[in-house]
């Protein structure tokens, strides 16, 4: 069961450090982030992989499920 | 199509669309716009407020072209791109006074973020002062941000929301094409269009248009962002932006050395002034007003551009702010820092933090 974050509708630098919180307290595991721009996909993405978890993404219509994973 | 895509969202592409701005911005210069202030985003805004008469001081009053061309080449790309997402609702009323005292500090300085490292890279000193005033400003918001602050979620809203301020910029566009007489039952301006001053210095507008939409396109590509840059960084610890910050900081240094636009010192520099406490003062309270909005004076406008409504009230704040800031005395001019202009930085930076401090609520 991965934890949800819902970053729909914020706009920039919100997603970003609502999913480094979550990154900060998991530690590790799984983290599932909803987004609806572009921008904070990019920044999502880029913040993960500077944090060392792995990253998938799955549009979905008008926004993006990101699946973000740390063994 | 997707390589061009992902191309711009890496480190080389932000570098190299920091380089292109840094380059055909001091370009402008040699083609007509006032020096040190190929783009100034703060200024041009102020130089539309004067053409449509919301001040009247006769010497920055045009219609600038890059500021619609910066409107419609991020609405391009956005639709192209397929990014183009209208969407209103983040605290409009917030982001309009967010820009109006954006606007009062960036014109007690006497420039946006953009022209603070075109001044830097022409050896404007003074433009140290703002640099520091601006990084301070975006530090406060940074702490704000870290404490919770936002304004909330908007929401996805119909297509004609975001072709609202392109709309309003290709009315502007006419304006300035047609240049009617509206004023005193036709008989006067506005439109005004300065016969002299920084306002009559200009490129030829198709030039100007084109440069603005390629920057603009370009923009909305990278998400390029001066503020953005400046936070990421104590944030994040994210130098993506900041190497695009960077990148038209030595661009425009190198382009104006080959041009012969580089003049160092403090004194004498153009449209500039040498009281560093308020060139600093002014950027704390631009750059915390840019953070607590979420972009610098360009950004909103690529923002506005790809649909963001309250981008677009942003932008909107910025040109009524700049109508105030030259009506009550607020802006600086070369001479020195305008007889109320300290004070409205003072109750500009009151009601930031009176903004930073409330909306703190947690976000549902």
């Amino acid at each position: 069961m991965s934890e949800q974050l819902d970053a729909r509708g914020l706009s920039c630098p919100q997603p970003v450090i609502l999913t480094e919180k979550m990154i900060e307290q998991l530690k590790k595991g799984k983290l599932e982030v909803l987004v609806d721009t572009d921008t904070a996909k990019e920044n999502i993405s880029r913040l993960a992989r500077r944090k060392g978890w792995d990253i998938e993404i799955v549009p979905e219509g008008k926004k993006y499920r990101m699946l973000l994973n740390k063994e | 199509m997707s390589h061009l895509k992902s191309f711009f969202g890496t480190r080389w592409g932000i570098v190299l669309v920091g380089a292109f701005i840094g380059v055909f911005a001091a370009l402008l210069q040699k083609w007509g716009n006032p020096p040190n202030m190929g783009v100034c985003v703060a200024c041009f805004e102020r130089d539309i407020a004067g053409a449509l008469g919301l001040h009247r001081v006769d010497v920055v009053q045009y219609i600038r072209p890059e500021i619609i061309g910066f409107v419609f080449g991020s609405l391009i790309s956005a639709y192209i791109f397929r990014e183009f997402r209208p969407r209103v609702g983040s605290s409009p009323i917030v982001r309009f006074i967010l820009g109006f005292f954006a606007m009062i500090g960036a014109l007690v300085f006497l420039g946006c973020p953009w022209r603070t490292l075109l001044r830097l890279s022409a050896g404007d000193g003074n433009a140290i002062l703002g640099l520091s005033g601006l990084i301070v400003g975006v530090g406060v918001g940074v702490v704000f941000l870290k404490k919770g602050y936002n304004l909330g979620r908007n929401q996805v809203t119909y297509s004609s929301v975001g072709w609202l301020l392109p709309l309003i910029m290709a009315s502007l566009f006419a304006f300035l094409v047609f240049a009617p007489l509206m004023g005193d039952g036709g008989k006067s301006g506005p439109i005004f269009l300065s016969a002299k001053g920084p306002g009559s210095m200009h490129a030829p507008i198709i030039v100007s248009l084109i440069v603005g939409l390629a920057i603009g396109f370009l923009a909305q590509r990278t998400r390029f962002c001066t503020m953005g840059a400046i936070r990421d960084i104590i944030l994040i610890r994210d130098f993506h932006l900041a190497s695009g910050f960077l990148a038209l900081l030595v661009a425009a240094f190198l382009t104006n050395l080959i041009l012969g636009q580089f003049h160092a010192g403090f004194e004498g520099q153009p449209i500039a002034h040498t009281n560093h406490i308020w060139n600093f003062g002014g950027m704390v309270l631009a750059g915390l007003a840019f953070a607590l909005a979420g972009g610098c004076p360009g950004r909103q406008l690529f923002l506005a551009g790809e649909g963001d409504g309250d981008a677009a009230m942003f932008v909107l704040g910025m040109i009524i702010g700049a109508g105030f800031a030259h009506n009550l005395s607020l802006a600086s001019s070369p001479k020195g820092v305008g007889l109320y202009g300290p004070a409205a930085v003072i109750i500009g930076l009151l009601i930031c933090l009176f903004i930073g401090f409330t909306m703190r609520e947690k976000v549902e």
